[in-house]
């Protein structure tokens, strides 16, 4: 049999490690389904109060775009969804857009319409002050939808500040780093969509036209 | 092997109230301290950590006679982890939203020393019953602690009370969130960190004072009869 002790103690501890990990396996694929549903589902209830459902007709969960655009959106990458209603182009989501927060990056999500007006504005997830930055979060304030169908048409871009830098846009009592942030990167993905949104949209719908050709040119085959 | 009623009573008195976790060997103030700021934050932890202590303290009893004292700490640590890791996907699972608000802390309850504490210093020496009543009892007296700080410091710090109890009972809960008037905006400095320590002290100064008085007026029942006699 094992003589060495160490030998014994290693097998054992093998042992373990391997029941633990059967353990994590087996609660991992019973949970699995139900985690991506709950994920699923919560995007789709973010995007959905921020563009009505009936406005989208396209399975818009599956056609995304990944783009890196951190100078604009200051995230390393963000998915876009692309909205289209009898085959046009209706709205974009990015997600996530990040703003540098007073405690690490807040994370958005940022509806805009094919005209470039915005849909609206949420927040994901932050870790600013409770109290203080975390009025950015619907479940604590209603400023964010000050965002709400404003667009670089309707407002200037120097008006793209809070109030107390010469914007229009509330800052909190005690807070301004985490507002001031917030309100930057939507005017910036606002410039990014004039300068290239539309463009993704065309993108898109070229790409999914040759997919098609290409599916129906198998079926002939 | 059997549990008499009066070690059973010693466990739980000592895991609620006289070894008290959080109150008396102040173990596993990290989580204590960070997610306090609601009640129901607090009792959703509590309730995480509850389970994976019990858990690790019936694993560990069960196994406690063939594992070589040298590596019992290395198995400790995996069984404890692969329960954490376990509960965290149960909750991701089941209460999303509520392991959205606890996040990193509920992988972090590996690190909440209570556990491990608890896992060497009793589960490794008694029998499986005795264990998991062991880790109930420790558990239920950090939640409770978790959640009555969280309680206070989300009255003092929010004006609410049960806030998003929905996130953890369903939609149907909703209801019992109380608010204290929306003309109370709360004392920021007990959501914030330093609030947490200060209301911790609090509640350990409150359970000292109940502790004394329960001293002295045992003291004076012991001493009565002997003047009586003398």
């Amino acid at each position: 049999m094992i003589k060495h002790p160490v030998t014994l103690a290693a097998l054992v501890l093998a042992l373990f490690g391997l029941a633990g990990s059967a353990l994590v396996a087996v609660v991992h694929h019973v949970t699995e389904d139900k985690i991506a549903a709950n994920e699923r589902a919560i995007l789709l209830q973010q995007l959905d109060a921020i563009i009505p459902a009936d406005a989208l007709d396209n399975n818009f969960l599956a056609d995304t775009l990944t783009i890196s655009e951190p100078d604009f959106l200051g995230a390393e990458e963000t998915t876009v969804y692309l909205g289209f209603k009898n085959k046009q182009p209706v709205a974009m989501f990015f997600s996530p857009v990040n703003a540098p927060g007073y405690a690490g990056p807040i994370k958005l999500l940022i509806a805009v319409y094919y005209d470039g007006t915005l849909g609206g504005v949420r927040v994901l997830s932050h870790r600013e002050t409770p109290g203080l930055g975390d009025k950015i979060d619907l479940s604590r304030t209603q400023w964010i939808h000050s965002f709400d169908r404003r667009s670089l048409a309707n407002l200037p871009l120097q008006k793209w500040k809070v109030k107390k830098h010469g914007g229009v846009f509330d800052q909190f009592s005690g807070a301004t780093i985490t507002p001031a942030a917030v309100v930057d990167v939507t005017k910036k993905t606002l410039l990014y969509y004039k300068r290239s949104g539309q463009g993704l949209f065309a993108r898109f719908q070229q790409q999914s036209a040759m997919d098609d050709a290409e599916e129906s040119a198998d079926e002939s085959e | 092997m059997s549990l008499s009623k009066s070690e059973a009573g010693d466990i739980i008195r000592n895991g609620l109230w006289k070894n008290n976790q959080a109150l008396v060997a102040l173990l596993g103030l990290c989580p204590l301290l960070a997610v306090t700021n609601t009640a129901i934050n607090g009792l959703g932890l509590g309730i995480a950590t509850l389970a994976v202590i019990t858990a690790s303290n019936i694993s560990v009893s069960i196994i406690r006679h063939w594992v070589r004292p040298e590596i019992r700490l290395p198995v400790f640590v995996l069984i404890i982890a692969s329960f954490v890791t376990a509960i965290d996907l149960i909750m991701y699972a089941w209460f999303i939203h509520l392991h959205h608000i606890l996040g990193i802390f509920i992988p972090l309850i590996v690190t909440n020393c209570t556990i491990i504490g608890r896992a060497e210093a009793y589960a490794a020496r008694n029998s499986v019953g005795k264990a998991a009543l062991d880790g109930l009892s420790m558990g239920l007296g950090f939640t409770l602690v978790l959640f009555v700080l969280g309680g206070l410091r989300e009255m003092v710090g929010q004006g609410t009370f049960l806030q998003g109890a929905e996130l953890l009972f369903g939609p149907s809960a909703a209801g019992l969130s109380l608010s204290l008037g929306d003309n109370f905006h709360g004392l920021l400095f007990a959501i914030l960190p330093p609030g947490a320590f200060f209301f911790l002290g609090l509640l350990i100064a409150l359970k000292n004072v109940i502790d004394k008085r329960q001293k002295s007026t045992r003291a004076v029942l012991v001493n009565e009869p002997a003047r009586v006699s003398s």
